[in-house]
């Protein structure tokens, strides 16, 4: 934590205090279109046919809603709690509004106020080179700035990308996670709605991050939204998203299919701070192609849900790839967050670095997951696991499950995984200096996030840390 | 009831690690500008009564009353303790990764001033701090104690003392661990902190650093036990004799 952010904090410190009320509220909402609970084909030809999508989409999503019903739940994560989804009981589709705005004056007052409350038109004078802000299922408000625009930089929502590139999205759409690469894959595919559209042309840099918003609003609410990221030749481009929702009772769904695809030499940085209330179950499948000499990067920070399964992946398909997934997760109480990395070595010459950094407290549960692979072609491979798992009172859990296919010799392969404890010698020293117990547990918490933090832009590093200071608030030794 | 003039006073304090007794009846009185050395050999119970003093939960202070200013300390937390005016430089100092040394100063700094008191001040302590002690400013944003030396360690015990300004500093074996040249600086930073108002316990094995930092009184320690208390002198002659010869004097004394 820089002392810039600390200052940070310290203006924030004024703030409320808890989720419930920062971001906890619900607006009362007369919806454009609230479809009805449950899913099957008619709900899929509604959306495809509202949203006037081209045939092959429409097509598309009634042959993945066959594969979704098909498909057991997985076995893995937490099979149980995941039985406890009631899809039927799930709303598919929300349009908020009839017509997405471009200009914050025109957004209707609630959802305004909905994202004054979160900080987003503020952040976007600040330092971002476009927005967009997406309510329920659609995206409500989108604005790029012009200079990016002239560029031929493309920053959509998905909806208004399908439509206004259809070329585009047809030769990428469903390319890296097929609709049959897992249960969650397919339902998004059947009935994704809203996400991002983002383009860069060769050789373009992309100075100021293009950031997402998504705000789920009403309960048993699904979100599913659908990204697709194409870095041409070349390019550079930082996304971030953050995403909320409020407190309800009943479960909520968030699923979501992020493709991301490098080509030859270019950058992605992929930022996902997301901080779900307790009751969303929030599954998600992100996966990025990267081609020769060209780098992504997933950071990766998991707070709040009930259920987070997410394993952000990186194939390196060309020579000379890489690839880096930094990530976090806070299990707090009664919260169970799946999170891993996946990276599969395709060609030779390629090098990834994995860094999971989890913490539990209370009875909550954090599991790592991952996978690495290297292909028999990957020679001289590099492949780096660290895995940092803090535990926070006696009832904290964590857990690994690492998998290695390594089919080339030629490879190096380094693995390192940490339990540790808040040590009371190191709260001693801490309290010994005048900190209260809960502030010397707080720091520590913090330092162990630190090379996850210090990777975000300055905004996003001090709203982490007052997530984290909420997680910790009231903590048990 | 405590002395009134004593600054810091604690009497027949036993102190116990694990269910095993490890101090057994220590007591002192520490007047406002003095200076007293705690000597003794490897295991005597030093450091323990360090910890014990300053709050460390795993060193049960199993009876005996302490008071740092007529105040009574024993109920109190390690962090009351720490803002009533007590500190204590560890023998051992532990290392918190992630938290650069800047932003720990400041937050210990904050605590003893106060949620919501004023800070702008800090930059420039800070940095006037770590000249005085000739830190090198890039220790500002290393993560505290990690991967310091021994030496480095020593050093940011003392800046933190000379930023929080305690009434009692308890320093436990500052010393060790330190070169020559560092061992003159520390022991330098020491003396521009130490004043009429406020009052030191050194615990220490060698003369050296008593050289430097004066002390009024010199106390020995054996078996959890103050045994012998002197004058400087007394440092001299046990960096000469080694303990035997004190604990063969108390045996005597004691009839045991
Ligand atoms: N946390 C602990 N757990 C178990 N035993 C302990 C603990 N702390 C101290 N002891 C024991 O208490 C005795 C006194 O230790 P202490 O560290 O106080 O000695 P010291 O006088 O400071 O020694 P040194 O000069 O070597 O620093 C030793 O036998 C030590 O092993
Ligand atoms: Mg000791």
């Amino acid at each position: 934590m820089s002392d810039e952010i600390r200052r940070h904090n310290e203006d924030l410190a004024s703030l409320d205090k808890d989720y419930a009320t920062r971001y906890g509220f619900q607006d009362p909402v007369n919806y454009f279109h609230k479809g009805a609970r449950g899913i099957n084909h008619e709900v899929v030809e509604m959306i495809s046919r509202m949203k006037k999508e081209p045939a092959w989409m429409t097509e598309l999503r009634h042959a993945a809603l066959d594969i979704f019903t098909a498909k057991p739940i997985p076995k893995w994560g937490n099979s149980e709690l995941l039985s406890e989804i009631d899809f039927e009981n799930i709303y598919y589709f929300m349009k908020p509004i009839e017509h997405q705005q471009s200009n914050w004056d025109n957004v209707p007052e609630y959802i305004k106020k909905t994202f004054d409350r979160l900080g987003i038109p503020e952040a976007e004078r600040k330092f971002l080179g476009g927005v967009s802000a997406q309510y329920e299922s659609e995206v409500v408000y989108h604005s790029m700035r012009e200079d990016l625009k002239k560029q031929g930089i493309i920053f959509l929502d998905m909806d208004s990308g399908l439509r206004e590139h259809p070329d585009l999205v047809k030769k990428y759409f469903g390319t890296v996670i097929s609709t049959a690469d897992n249960k969650f894959a397919a339902l998004n595919t059947a009935v994704w709605s809203g996400g991002s559209l983002i383009y860069v042309p060769p050789g373009i840099d992309v100075k100021v991050p293009l950031q997402a918003y998504f705000r789920i609003n009403a309960e048993n609410m699904g979100q599913f939204e659908r990204t697709l990221i194409i870095a041409d030749k070349g390019s550079r481009v930082h996304y971030i998203e953050g995403c909320t929702a409020p407190v309800y009772s009943t479960d909520s769904l968030h699923t979501a299919v992020v493709e991301v695809i490098a080509l030859e030499d270019s950058y992605i940085r992929y930022t996902t701070i997301q901080n779900w209330s307790r009751n969303i179950f929030n599954l998600v499948t992100k996966r990025a192609s990267v081609y020769g000499n060209a780098t992504v990067e997933w950071v990766d920070g998991n707070l709040g849900s009930r259920l987070s399964m997410k394993y952000p992946c990186i194939q390196l398909m060309g020579e000379g790839a890489r690839g880096e997934i930094l990530s976090v997760a806070f299990a707090g109480k009664d919260q169970h967050q799946d999170a891993g990395a996946k990276v599969i070595h395709v060609a030779p010459n390629t090098s990834s670095r994995i860094r999971s950094k989890s913490v539990s407290k209370d009875n909550g549960r954090a599991s790592y997951r991952g996978l690495v692979k290297v292909h028999k072609n990957a020679a001289n491979t590099k492949v780096s696991v660290e895995c940092d798992a803090l535990l926070i009172g006696e009832d904290a859990r964590s857990d690994t499950y690492p998998t290695m296919e390594v089919d080339n010799d030629q490879v190096k392969v380094e693995h390192e995984a940490r339990v540790s404890k808040v040590a009371e010698e190191q709260l001693f020293y801490l309290t010994s200096r005048g900190l209260t117990e809960d502030d010397a547990r707080l720091l520590i918490v913090n330092g162990f996030m630190e090379p996850f933090t210090k990777e975000l832009p300055l905004e996003y590093a001090v709203e982490l840390n007052r997530l984290i200071e909420l997680e910790m608030e009231g903590s048990i030794g | 009831m405590p002395d009134q003039k004593a600054l810091f006073e604690f009497n027949d304090i036993h102190v116990e690690v694990d269910g095993k007794q490890i101090v057994s009846g220590v007591s002192l009185k520490i007047l406002p500008g003095e200076i007293h050395a705690i000597m003794g050999p490897n295991g005597s119970g030093k450091s323990s009564l360090s910890n014990a003093l300053m709050g460390h939960p795993d060193y049960a202070i199993m009876s005996g009353e302490a008071f740092l200013d007529g105040r009574s300390i024993l109920s109190m937390s390690a962090d009351e303790r720490s803002r009533a005016g007590l500190y204590l430089a560890f023998q051992y100092p532990l290392a918190i990764p992630g938290v650069t040394v800047a932003n720990f100063m400041r937050a210990a700094l904050q605590a003893h001033r106060g949620k919501d008191a004023d800070m702008s001040d800090f930059r420039k302590l800070f940095k006037a701090a770590m000249k005085a002690l000739l830190i090198d400013p890039s220790f500002a944003t290393r993560y505290l104690n990690d991967g310091f030396s021994g030496g480095e360690k020593k050093r940011i015990e003392i800046l933190q003392m000379s930023m929080l300004n305690p009434k009692m500093a308890l320093l436990d074996e500052t010393d060790s661990g330190l070169d020559i040249d560092a061992l003159k600086i520390v022991s330098e930073g020491i003396n521009r902190f130490h004043n009429d108002s406020n009052a030191l316990l050194l615990v220490t094995h060698y003369q050296r650093l008593l050289n430097y930092v004066k002390p009024h009184h010199v106390h020995v320690m054996i078996h959890g036990r103050i045994v012998k208390t002197g004058g400087p002198e007394l440092a001299l002659k046990l960096e000469e004799l080694g303990y035997d010869w004190v604990e063969a004097e108390y045996a005597q004394g004691t009839g045991a």
